[in-house]
């Protein structure tokens, strides 16, 4: 069974600088790591292969060519090989078209079963790369992914992370999937892994190397600009209604009816 | 200081440092108070591969020789002294085999370790027979096509934790020092029993207790060497183990001058961070000059040893008795800085002074290296 991870290089501190012109990160002369949630994901891809007594992971990102550093980290991990993207064609992709240009990648890679990423970017916290690629590939997914019950080369049983508590779905292969922290605790690289990830060969793909379509990649392909960052306020109020399912459903129901009048 | 590290060396170190910084310091203050063995840290040890650094690739090894083997000990030790000692003793315990094993018990042996799967320990010290090795009671009865072990061994890091046990006892008494023999003894053999666990002053998350072993019979092909080695397997084992015991020094050491450094620039009297007084500084600089002497000499030691030369035992001793020496009085400078802070367990310090002192009593202790060193000075002047 083929895995692919998706991962993205990040600023390592949360304290970073925003370009006042283009409104994004500032990313010099700050160290980068791996996204913290997407370490949740290569670990699952790791134990998921364990677990199968066999199977392939790759690791693909997208970024400028530093981001090899990432994926030859994911390399020391235990994946077994690792794509980088990077082509100037794909500067300032917003996630409509960075979710495009993996899923390209995606495609070329072929005969996978599952894809997996972390929940969201430290950087960006936008979590729509995912279910972006999951669009742009025609496939089903589910997010915020806290444990995988069951797989079988065709299906998946999962449990998704509500506020509340947890869902359980069941999801045909291949899916993607973004996983939450509570699924694992990541290892630590193996000395037999950095060994193999500093001879790995990391290949860099370019727009033309994955048949991208040029009017959607990169700054001029993305239909959005990020305008201002800020953070957004706490959900507030809400109410939660406790009882018998058919007390509930009455209390609902008057609620609404108030709500709809007014 | 640059010392010159390959860059496999230097991979040991970050992986070592990190799993010391992330998963070792957080528990060490828990582990040293409940004393129990850190089984959850041995295993990331054995998953980041750490357990082979200096076990030969054909034994599923890194291939690395005792530099390998200080450097990750100098980290792991820098994390905790005595959680670090499951891996170092480990070490000790497999210098017999690397150093006098056949190809088939290096084969039976050394890639469970080199994984990480088992552990070892080395046991050659007894109730009457600490300094004084040549006077070990334990015995080995040949018969027929096997051994019967009898006696006790006291004090045995990793005793009751490892799989691998190479023991050093008597087959000959006839022949003094030279009646002694080493064997290798798997833990599940009949007849190896162990003692309680030791309530000790440092290093406590070490498991330390008597091997016992009563009518135990173990095969002939576990025999290290040949008959009436037993004391040279000993010797040899020490020359290349000392420098990790150094090490161990110089990991609590280091960790003691980093954390004096962060104490003294935020604790704050008459109005100035201490580390502006000019006796706090005075004391900073000894001891961060110390501590590069000892790694310094360490490397050298290490890197002499791992090239083959013969007579190693000198260096080795000197950079054992120079290290724990140095840490003992850093890691007592560490407190004295730290004020009643530092006497006070909240605080990290006082542990790593407890830790320390063990480096200079264990594998030989420094009056005993003093030995070593001047009787080879000795030596080498006369020849």
């Amino acid at each position: 069974m083929k895995i692919l991870v998706l991962i993205k290089q990040v600023p390592e501190t949360t304290d970073v600088k925003i370009d006042p012109v283009t409104n994004t990160l500032k990313r010099e002369g700050v160290q980068s790591i791996i996204n913290p949630f997407d370490m949740y994901a290569i670990e699952e891809a790791l134990r998921i292969k364990e677990r199968l007594g066999g199977g392939e992971v790759v690791a693909i990102s997208m970024g400028p060519p530093q981001a090899k550093d990432a994926l030859a980290e994911a390399i020391s991990m235990g994946c077994d090989s690792a794509v980088l993207l990077s082509d100037r064609k794909f500067a300032g992709s917003d996630t409509y078209a960075t979710s495009y240009t993996l899923s390209q990648a995606v495609r070329k890679i072929g005969d996978f079963k599952i894809i997996l990423c972390g929940k969201q970017a430290s950087d960006g916290d936008t979590a729509q790369v995912g279910p972006g690629i999951s669009t742009h590939l025609d496939i089903p997914q589910v997010t915020y992914v806290k444990k995988i019950e069951e797989l079988t080369p065709d299906k998946a049983r999962v449990e998704r992370m509500t506020e509340e508590g947890y869902d359980i779905i069941e999801i045909p292969l291949p899916a993607v999937f973004t996983v939450v922290k509570e699924i694992n605790e990541p290892r630590l690289p193996s000395l037999k892994g950095k060994m193999r990830a500093k001879k790995a060969e990391i290949p860099v793909w370019t727009a033309e190397d994955i048949s991208c379509d040029e009017e959607k990649i990169g700054l001029d392909g993305s239909p959005t600009r990020v305008v201002k960052v800020f953070t957004p306020p706490p959900r507030e109020g809400g109410q939660i209604l406790e009882g018998e399912p058919e007390e509930v459903a009455r209390q609902l129901a008057e609620f609404l009816k108030d709500v709809v009048v007014g | 200081m640059d010392y010159l590290l390959t860059e496999e060396q230097q991979m040991i170190k970050d992986l070592c440092r990190q799993i010391a910084e992330e998963k070792i310091k957080p528990v060490a203050a828990e582990y040293d108070e409940s004393g129990e063995f850190a089984w959850d840290i041995i295993k990331i040890l054995a998953e980041s591969d750490v357990f082979g650094i200096y076990i030969p690739e054909q034994y599923g090894g890194m291939g690395g020789g005792v530099m390998d083997l200080a450097i990750a000990t100098e980290e792991l030790s820098w994390g905790c002294g005595g959680i670090s000692l499951g891996f170092a003793a480990t070490g000790l315990g497999t210098f017999p085999i690397l150093l006098f094993g056949n190809e088939e018990q290096k084969q039976k042996y050394l890639p469970d370790i080199a994984s990480g799967k088992k552990l070892a320990a080395f046991c050659l010290t007894e109730a009457e027979a600490g300094s004084d090795a040549g006077s070990i009671k334990t015995t080995a009865k040949k018969e027929g096509d096997h051994y019967v072990l009898n006696g006790t061994k006291q004090w045995i890091t990793n005793a009751g934790e490892a799989e691998v046990y190479t023991v050093v006892a008597i087959t000959d008494k006839s022949k003094g020092a030279r009646g002694a023999s080493a064997f290798i003894v798997d833990k599940d053999t009949p007849g190896v029993s162990f003692g309680k666990k030791e309530n000790k002053m440092g290093i406590r998350s070490s498991a330390t207790r008597e091997v016992i072993f009563t009518d135990c019979k173990i095969p002939r092909e576990n025999l290290l060497g040949k008959e009436g080695l037993g004391f040279i397997v000993a010797m040899k084992t020490f020359d290349s183990s000392r420098p990790g015991v150094a090490a161990q020094a110089l990991g609590i050491a280091q960790r003691a001058l980093d954390e004096v450094l962060k104490y003294t620039h935020e604790r704050r009297q008459f109005g100035q961070a201490i580390s502006s007084f000019q006796g706090v500084q005075f004391m900073i600089a000894d001891m961060a000059t110390q501590l590069e002497a000892a790694r310094a000499l360490i490397y050298s030691a290490a890197r002499m040893i791992d090239s083959g030369a013969k007579n190693i035992a000198k260096v080795s001793a000197m950079c054992k008795m120079y290290a724990s020496d140095a840490a003992m009085k850093i890691t007592t400078d560490a407190v004295q800085l730290f004020g009643g802070y530092g006497y006070m367990k909240e605080y990290p310090v006082e542990k790593l002074m407890r830790d320390a002192k063990i480096t200079q009593i264990y594998e030989g202790t420094n009056q005993i290296q003093r030995g070593v060193i001047a009787s080879s000075c000795i030596k080498e002047s006369l020849s």
